[in-house]
């Protein structure tokens, strides 16, 4: 893990707080859904905060494919590359 | 273990939704006796939650339509357009649809829910994007799936929103299509299509509106929320239901596109189900021209929704941001909304329980729609039990705490 995937890890796990039913401790291995409880729904509003956090798009399909916050920190980082 | 055992949790939510009395998902009337009335365990009930927005169900004219295209065209098509042939009134309802909204092209589709499906799913291929409204109904998101396109949600009702995530896609070479509704079936909130044409303009995007529930409801001629805000000509694709203002089923999709018959060989969702049967034709296009003859009936139903909008809000409930035809209360919570529901129910008023995953925000909704149908006399009564339930259930304060404080 890189420096830029720690910095997008923490702002991710920053923008997850909203959405979390009871603090839990979220590393880079924890699962979206499975560990965090988070609805499709509330999967989609919380890429939209990062989306705008870290100013880049993040189609639906790509969420589609993301397991845990380390996948989603990895998608982040390709997409933002790419822009 | 069973191929079902995936739906276990959804199981047990259903069970415990029936638990509190009648089950929301299979009301089952013995009789509808009107537009605005059936049989419901031996009882006349208020239907206050049909979308049958302008009352045509019954209407005299549509049923001799539909009854002598019955009578002399059968019972079905048996088959698909592209197989078995159109029957004359596929393409005379094509006609008189695209010459009310003013339009070259028309396709008929067999639900309104196939008309997003196919529509959306073909307009975008996967080298375009799609951007759809946050709180879309579950066809547009279904047709995201089905596409092959990329798909990027924006802040419902929001425009800014919008631009900001167009902006972010200005170098993507792909077309774009954004897909918003006139009015939004949870709270029944209009779309500010101005706002969002500008952004279209601005950006080179193409713009599709779903005027499911403001076709006939809408606008000097009833187009629905984009002629109401006066800029049809920028929205590229107008799509639309048969089973709400024109009380039938079906759905279709008008537009000015060039080219536009070629989705006739591509669009699988119009390709690959059976057409619409003659009897459905009729009464749709008789429905139809009631709506253009009778203006009337638009306003009768504006004036229902603002009675019944403004006597719940006077009363002290929560609703939706505007007054529409689809008129929502919003409940502290879904117990509280479930015993609304059954209470009022039992006292003869149906409508509609709604609650999340469906709902906007997770909210717990009585959600009803009015009609052009209903009597001043109907919309009081339903205020009234709203009234007395929403005191029992301590929604509202006591009566007797009213009148104190009124005092
Ligand atoms: C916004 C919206 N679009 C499309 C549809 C689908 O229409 P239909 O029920 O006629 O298939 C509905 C209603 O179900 C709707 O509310």
């Amino acid at each position: 893990m890189n420096a830029e995937i720690d910095e997008i890890v923490t702002e991710i796990i920053h923008a997850l707080g909203p959405s979390l039913q009871a603090p839990v401790t979220i590393t880079p291995d924890t699962s979206i859904t499975r560990d965090l409880g988070l609805d499709s729904l509330a999967v989609m509003d919380f890429v939209m905060v990062l989306e705008d956090k870290f100013d880049v798009s993040i189609p639906l399909e790509r969420i589609a494919e993301v397991e845990t916050v380390g996948d989603l920190a990895l998608t982040i980082q390709e997409l933002r590359g790419r822009a | 273990m069973t191929i079902l055992a995936k739906f276990s949790p959804l199981r047990e939510n259903y069970e415990r939704l029936r638990s509190f009395g009648h089950d929301p998902f299979s009301v089952r009337f013995e009789r509808i006796l009107s537009p605005t009335e059936g049989l419901l365990n031996g009882r006349r009930t208020i239907l206050l939650g049909t979308n049958n927005y302008l009352g045509l169900t019954f209407d005299e004219s549509a049923i001799a339509a539909g009854v002598e295209a019955l009578t002399q065209q059968g019972t079905g098509t048996t088959g698909s357009r592209i197989a078995n042939g159109s029957y004359a009134g596929h393409g005379d309802l094509e006609k008189a649809l695209a010459d009310f909204y003013g339009r070259q092209h028309c396709m008929v589709f067999t639900t309104g829910y196939q008309a997003n499906l196919g529509m959306i799913s073909t307009l975008v291929g996967k080298d375009d994007i799609l951007l759809i409204d946050s709180d879309s109904h579950a066809s547009i998101y279904d047709a995201a799936k089905m596409g092959t396109a990329q798909v990027v949600r924006f802040r419902h009702n929001d425009p800014d929103d919008l631009y900001k995530r167009l902006r972010r896609l200005s170098d993507h070479p792909g077309n774009k299509l954004v897909v918003v509704e006139g009015i939004y079936s949870m709270l029944g909130d209009a779309a500010p299509i101005k706002e969002f044409a500008q952004v279209k303009r601005e950006t080179g995007a193409f713009l599709l509106v779903d005027e499911a529930h403001s076709m006939g409801v809408l606008g000097p001629t009833g187009r629905g929320q984009a002629e109401a805000d006066g800029v049809e000509a920028d929205v590229d694709f107008i799509v639309g239901t048969f089973s709400k203002s024109l009380g039938a089923v079906g759905g279709f999709c008008v537009s000015d596109l060039p080219d536009f018959d070629i989705l006739r060989v591509a669009c699988r969702p119009y390709m690959f189900t059976a057409s619409l049967p003659p009897s459905v034709i009729a009464t749709t296009l008789q429905s139809l021209k009631r709506l253009q003859q009778e203006p009337d009936l638009r306003h009768r139903l504006m004036g229902n929704a603002e009675r019944l909008y403004k006597g719940l809000m006077d009363l002290g409930f929560s609703v939706g941001p505007q007054p529409n035809p689809i008129v929502s209360v919003i409940l502290p919570s879904k117990e509280v909304a479930i015993a609304f529901w059954n209470a009022l129910l039992d006292a003869g008023l149906y409508l509609n329980l709604a609650l999340p995953p469906a709902t906007p925000n997770s909210m717990a909704l009585l959600r009803t729609s009015v009609s052009a149908a209903h009597t001043t006399e109907q919309i009081d009564q339903a205020l009234d039990l709203f009234a007395q339930v929403g005191q029992q259930l301590g929604v509202l304060p006591a009566k007797e705490f009213v009148q104190a404080a009124a005092e």
